[in-house]
């Protein structure tokens, strides 16, 4: 084993591809975009909300899960303030500081197709199927029922309010009313035509309405049309044929020149108000660009200051950049689609060999195989066990689990939903698996936004409200509270990210506000807080030699902090100076993992979604004429050439769609795959399209 | 291809005396080739002149009397000989008016048949197998005739055969379901008996018919399951028949269709090497109805031609100089037929297989250049057969004309008749008509219609089994357009006739050929191929960057330091006309078989040789650089047929190459070339490795839901 690590400096290492992890992303349903926070909300069809933070490579900041049967049918902004409608009848706002419901209140009006805030930050409109558009008052801390406007007799699909604020589109099964909000009047209803044929008799639903402060309403209808209408005379004005399918969304730019659709077919079409003679002030809507990145139905639009963003049943969050609207070419500018969470949805117990899969409603717990004999790079090896599935665990009520951990040395499980905690015992007795619930935790354990073992497996820590971190003993007779570890000063955001130090000696907290505090858990005191950067933290870890706490930034940036110091280490301050390979910056995907080899010190393991990476702070920093992705070179070259070729970034490309990798305690790596061909093929068939010959 | 013409009848067939299924005891050979002497069944023989179907002398025996075989004529003696009641020979003259008052012979033993042919003395064949020359027999008719066959032993057929002044008697028999055939030979008489071995379960054969062929003699037998047999003897044995039974050796040479009905009887009879006419067998397209009269091909297992017959069938079908006499019903008809020289084109019904596209495509663009007349005549001729098809020539008129006329008239008429015939009789017609005119061409030396043979050349109906001659006449009238013509529309030119070709061409000086019109496409190649020479030395530079360092090493071996230049810079200059080059690609381009075209390719002169050897050098050089740029062309030579010229080359004259100083030099640098080019593929041979590897890594993404590998990092 020795002779094997010795012979080459980076080493072959044993990689469990594991894509076992049968994770599906739930499909989009509704976006709002935060023109002033720059926040992109994003709702699912399981319930859950995110928060994306559109100019920080639009990391996701903030999750706060779903529940069963929520259904959320429309999200709104008012101000910093985010709502939701749904199915269920209720209007849910969110704490988006603990990343939790704040409240819903029922709005008695049956099932909740649309909500929309008014620019003005005072009202809330929802649109409900009873046939009544209601109006809410948005309190200080509250929201409350002011009146319901002429209640209508068929359902209310999609509302919109004039920027004024003084007048209500709403569209409807066949028509498009428009309300007077001061009188609650209809003042005009425009009727929208059904499709021509067969379906004739389906009723045309308008399926998104836009109202623009000229006066224009344009609405998106299940007939495949963007149509016109001008608000004085209630007349269409024109009208366009998009699709042979539905039109589902429309959003139109804060500056209402672009305007963009979304249709069942998976694509999204822009209009833009263009003058059509050069230099006369006379404008039309045109239609201008399509963009198809989807596969399935678009449910979400939304133009954002430089890009389109779409969503839909594919459940893949698209940033499409408008090239127009973009001055210089970046990173940021490019085409940019998510498919996974910014979270770490796999936790390892690397002392023996267990893996946790965090699914909405239940955990799994695997086993990994083990092999035989050895391969040359490259290989496959004999697998001797297969990966055994030792325990599948449902979570009680309706929560979705928010953040779950299992203990290095496999005898924890946490997991916390976003009402309860629970803790359990495993018990790991050859093939026989046993598993207690600890009851009678500490009533501060009661929910947590992140879970964390100490890596001896005595402690566990539990973010909390406030940017607090609770420690638990754990032992054989239970959980015992210890102390609450609370930052010196600064924000309440909630934490996102912890690490302990391999000695048991310090706790790292990451909050969404970027703040990282470090914590002496023998005085169990706070140790200091390191200067806060501008890009979200999305991955840490504390070497286990040198106390160094090493962190990976939204925006690819990478800081290596000493503890003990309290201060940059210097091969920090050289990667600052020297700046990061431009190929390094320009990956999309933030890292979601920070390891370290005990056996080789100087060696940092990262992962993004496509590459694993190997970090030699021993080895030059390459700058931006030297290759980057060098490994294919370096395979070819002799040991001698190596040494002048090799520089500090070791990428390895072989795995893709990676959810999670993490290092064992024998050096080898397990790699958690999901790919997305896999996804594909479990999503519902999208909208048969005749294609040509086919 | 065969042709059956429209019939007419002889006479009719008298109403049948005995209940057998003969209507017509014999039809044979008059007095020439327009006579034929139809014995009938009832009592009376008449002699026809076959083309104003007129009988020209008829006579009868008296009531009581039976005629017991077809009567003959005996061309020696200007007689007629016959048979009455199996023993009475009779002979007459062609005056003699009253049959009772000729000569007539009464013999000792049952005659079976009078066999006559041509200018030799008739044969008398007895029942019980013995054979006697007519002469001899009526010398003295008492004398004893032995018994050669045993006693229940029966004739079923007999003919005689006769070649090189020989005669040769043959005569199958039955005994007890076995068949034998005899064949009597004469000077020495030598009997000789095979067993006819067939299959087992098969019947008698029902029809035999023998020719002569070469020294052997092909007999041809029918079965009623539609198998055609072929037996060849030779003519003179070296038996005595002493050696006993023989076994007939035979093979299938043809399987007739047969139809639902069960068959009764049929004949066969033997045209010419290929064609069979076969009777009583059913068309195979036609259902059951087995009226049918058919030529078969018997190489290609064809049906050629085919008409129907009225009435009842006799089973019944002679064929002399070219017309077949089948009575049928209640006549006997005279059907002339034509047996064109086969060939597998011709008997496929198509010329020419067009294998390459860019052939094909040629076809249509020569018909542009050249031959847009036919086009317009087609036309014309489509709208003038309605108004005069009776002006239009036949063939025959044709062959006749062409045997005496003007070159012009012979050209003039040519091309009308070209223009005038319908397709599937041109097809036929072709053939003969340029046989004909090669032959007055032959000996005539102020004849050569060169318009007439392009035009018949251009109608595609020709190939060079058609017609073998023409291309060897234009080699001698050195009319090199029509060589070309020839070579790109013939596909089966012998290896031979190609090196014959190949060497008329080299030895031709330049000068002389450039004064020849060649076919545009083929010279604008071969002027865009040498000027793409001059234009790249122009630019002098390399365009696909190749370069083989090998070639520097090399250089250094060599003592002689003129070789001390670019190692690139081959010799690349064209060294035959631009005329002689075209025509030299179209030698390339044929098809050939490399076993039968060594032999002959060393017949090339030296000199010759090393030119020819320049060439492709040229060729090969120019498409190995050149090979990124395509000349528009529609008939080029391809690389590969290129190489394959140059290997043969090389092989036929290794060692007049290895010694000829001349050569030398030109040895040296396809060398070196060929080596630079065999470094260059094996290096894209390692490319091809690499590529496959990464082809394979691609491929072995999928491993299932885990696996364990191993992973290297640098």
């Amino acid at each position: 084993m020795m002779s094997t690590d010795l012979r080459s400096a980076m080493g072959e290492f044993k990689v469990h591809r594991v894509r076992f992890f049968d994770y599906m992303p739930s499909g989009i349903r509704a976006l709002a975009f935060n023109q002033d926070t720059e926040r992109m909300a994003v709702a699912r069809m399981d319930g859950s909300v995110e928060v994306f933070h559109c100019s920080d490579r639009f990391f996701q900041e903030k999750i706060i899960p779903g529940r069963e049967q929520c259904g959320i049918e429309g999200l709104s902004w008012v101000g910093e303030r985010l709502f939701s409608a749904g199915l269920n009848g209720g209007i849910t706002e969110y704490d988006l500081t603990n990343q939790k419901v704040k409240y819903t209140i029922d709005a008695y009006g049956g099932p909740i197709w649309t909500i929309t805030g008014n620019q003005q930050g005072t009202h809330l409109a929802v649109g409900c199927e009873d046939g009544t558009v209601k109006l809410f008052e948005v309190n200080e801390d509250q929201i409350q029922f002011e009146r319901n406007l002429d209640r209508q007799k068929s359902r209310i699909i999609s509302l919109s309010w004039h920027p004024s604020g003084s007048k209500i589109a709403a569209g409807m099964m066949d028509m498009i009313q428009v309300f007077n909000v001061e009188t609650g009047h209809s003042i005009h209803r425009m009727l929208a035509d059904r499709g021509a044929g067969t379906s004739r008799s389906k009723e045309c639903v308008v399926w998104s309405v836009v109202y623009l402060s000229d006066g224009t309403i344009i609405t998106g209808d299940s007939v495949g049309m963007v149509k016109l209408w001008d608000d004085q005379t209630g007349t269409l004005i024109k009208s366009h044929n998009v699709t042979k399918c539905d039109v589902l969304a429309l959003s139109v730019s804060q500056n209402e020149d672009s305007l963009v659709a979304g249709t069942s077919e998976g694509i999204v079409v822009q209009f833009q108000f263009v003058s059509m003679v050069l230099e006369k002030d006379d404008k039309e809507w045109v239609r201008t660009r399509t963009f198809r990145n989807h596969t399935h139905d678009i449910r979400a639009v939304a133009e954002i200051t430089t890009a389109v963003v779409s969503g839909g049943m594919d459940a893949q969050l698209v940033v499409r950049p408008l090239l127009d609207k973009i001055e210089v070419r970046s990173a940021a500018s490019a085409l940019r689609k998510i498919h996974f969470p910014h979270r770490r949805l796999v936790s390892c117990a690397r002392k023996s060999g267990l893996m946790l899969f965090q699914y909405p409603g239940h955990l799994e717990l695997w086993r990994l195989g083990e092999s035989e004999g050895k391969g040359t790079p490259g290989s496959s090896l004999f697998v001797k066990r297969n990966p055994e599935k030792l325990l599948q665990l449902k979570v009680k009520g309706e929560d979705h689990i928010r953040c779950s951990a299992v203990s290095p040395c496999g005898g924890w499980i946490v997991y916390s939903t976003a009402s309860t905690l629970r803790l359990y015992r495993l018990h790991c007795d050859n093939n026989n698996i046993s598993i207690t619930k600890i009851s009678k935790l500490p009533k501060v354990l009661s929910s947590a936004n992140q879970l964390c073992f100490s890596s001896d497996s005595s402690h566990l820590f539990s973010a909390s409200a406030q940017s607090s971190v609770h420690i638990a003993s754990l032992s054989q007779s239970g959980c015992k509270f210890v102390g609450t570890l609370k930052p010196k000063s600064g924000s309440h955001q909630a934490i996102h990210l912890l690490a302990a130090s391999e000695d048991g000696k310090w706790l790292a907290s990451a909050n969404s506000d970027h703040e990282v505090h470090i914590y002496n858990l023998q005085t169990q005191k706070a140790h200091c807080t390191v200067p806060v950067y501008s890009s979200a933290v999305t991955a840490m870890g504390i070497h286990p030699a040198t106390n160094c706490l090493f962190m990976m930034h939204a925006d690819q940036q990478m800081f290596e902090y000493s503890i003990e110091q309290k201060q940059y280490t210097d091969w920090s301050r050289t990667v600052q100076r020297k700046g990061l390979h431009r190929f390094w910056v320009e990956r999309d995907t933030p890292c979601l993992n920070v390891m370290f080899n005990p056996q080789n010190p100087s060696h940092v393991i990262l992962h993004d979604m496509y590459m694993l990476c190997i970090i030699d702070q021993s080895l030059p920093l390459p700058d931006d004429k030297t290759q980057f992705y060098n490994q294919l070179t370096l395979k070819s070259l002799t040991e001698e050439q190596r040494k002048s070729q090799s520089h500090a970034f070791k990428v390895c490309k072989t795995f893709k769609d990676i959810l999670c990798v993490e290092l064992m305690p024998d050096q080898s790596l397990v790699v958690v795959e999901r790919p997305l061909e896999d996804i594909a093929t479990q999503l519902p068939a999208p909208i048969k399209q005749k294609k040509f010959a086919t | 291809m065969a042709t059956l013409y429209e019939g007419y009848t002889l006479c009719g067939v008298g109403p049948v005396q005995n209940s057998s299924n003969i209507g017509i005891l014999g039809v044979e050979q008059g007095r020439d080739i327009d006579y034929v002497l139809v014995t009938d069944s009832s009592r009376s023989i008449t002699v026809y002149k076959v083309s104003d179907q007129k009988p020209t002398g008829s006579w009868s025996v008296k009531q009581g009397q039976i005629i017991s075989c077809p009567a003959v004529f005996n061309t020696q003696s200007q007689e007629y000989v016959v048979v009455t009641d199996d023993r009475v020979v009779r002979v007459w003259k062609e005056d003699d008016v009253n049959l009772e008052k000729a000569f007539k012979a009464t013999v000792s033993a049952d005659v079976l048949r009078v066999l006559s042919a041509t200018d030799s003395e008739p044969v008398v064949l007895f029942c019980c197998g013995a054979v006697r020359f007519l002469d001899s027999l009526l010398a003295s008719p008492q004398q004893p005739i032995e018994d050669v066959l045993t006693e229940d032993e029966i004739i079923r057929w007999s003919t005689i055969v006769k070649a090189e002044h020989q005669l040769v008697v043959l005569f199958s028999t039955e005994q007890r379901g076995e068949h034998c055939l005899y064949v009597q030979r004469f000077n020495p008489n030598t009997l000789v008996k095979h067993r006819i071995e067939t299959e087992p379960g098969l019947s008698a054969p029902i029809s035999f018919s023998a020719t002569c062929r070469g020294s052997n003699i092909h007999l041809l037998y029918l079965y009623l399951n539609g198998s055609v047999y072929e037996s060849v003897l030779p003519f003179r044995s070296s038996s005595t028949g002493a050696e006993g039974v023989q076994a007939l050796s035979c093979s299938l040479c043809l399987s007739l269709p047969l139809g639902e009905e069960k068959l009764m009887s049929g004949a066969a009879v033997v045209l010419d090497e290929a064609h069979v006419a076969v009777i009583g067998f059913p068309h195979p397209s036609a259902g059951a109805c087995k009226d049918y009269l058919c030529i078969w091909n018997t190489h290609f297992q064809t049906l050629q031609a085919s008409k129907e017959m009225a009435g009842r069938i006799y089973s019944q079908l002679w064929c002399y100089s070219g017309k077949l006499y089948v009575p049928h019903g209640k006549m006997l008809s005279v059907i002339p037929f034509d047996c064109q020289k086969s060939s597998l084109a011709a008997a496929m019904g198509k010329l020419k297989q067009t294998s390459r596209s860019e052939s094909k495509s040629r076809s249509f663009v020569t018909s542009w250049t050249c031959s847009d007349v036919t086009q317009t005549t087609e036309i014309k001729s489509r709208m003038s057969t309605r108004n005069n098809v009776k002006s239009a020539l036949t063939v025959d008129q044709l062959v006749e004309h062409i045997k005496t006329s003007a070159v012009e008239d012979v050209q003039a008429e040519v091309g009308e008749f070209i223009r005038r015939a319908p397709q599937a009789d041109l097809q036929l017609a072709a053939g003969r008509v340029a046989l004909e005119l090669v032959s007055r061409s032959q000996t005539d030396a102020n004849f050569y219609p060169q318009c007439a043979f392009l035009q018949l050349l251009e109608t595609r109906y020709l190939c060079y089994s058609v017609c073998p001659e023409l291309l060897s006449l234009a080699m001698v009238k050195k009319d090199f357009h029509l060589c070309q013509i020839a070579f790109q529309i013939f596909s089966d030119i012998p290896e031979a006739v190609t090196c014959a070709c190949l060497k008329a061409i080299l030895s031709t000086p330049d000068l002389e050929m450039e004064t020849v019109n060649l076919d545009t496409d083929s010279v604008i190649f071969m002027k865009e191929l040498t000027q793409a020479h001059s234009r790249s030395d122009e630019e002098g530079g390399q365009l696909n960057g190749f370069c083989p360092p090998a070639l520097e090493s090399d250089v250094s071996d060599t003592p002689s330091n003129k070789l001390q230049r670019d190692p690139l810079s081959l010799d690349m200059s064209c060294p035959v006309g631009l005329h002689k080059g075209a025509l030299l690609n179209e030698v390339l381009q044929t098809a050939y078989s490399d076993r039968s075209l060594l032999p002959h390719l060393k017949d090339l002169t030296v000199p010759q040789v090393i030119v020819f050897l320049q060439y492709l050098r040229f060729l090969y050089f120019k498409y190995s650089h050149d090979a990124h740029k395509q000349i528009r062309a529609l008939r080029t030579p391809s690389i590969s047929q290129i190489i394959d010229w140059v290997c043969l080359l090389l092989d036929a004259h290794f060692t007049v190459l290895a010694v000829a100083p001349e050569a030398k030099r030109l040895v040296f640098d396809l060398h070196k070339f060929v080596r630079s080019q065999v470094k260059l593929y094996a290096e894209l041979g390692k490319i091809e490795g690499s590529l496959q590897v990464l082809k394979n890594s691609k491929q072995s993404e999928d491993f299932g839901m885990y696996a364990i590998q191993v992973i290297e990092l640098f």
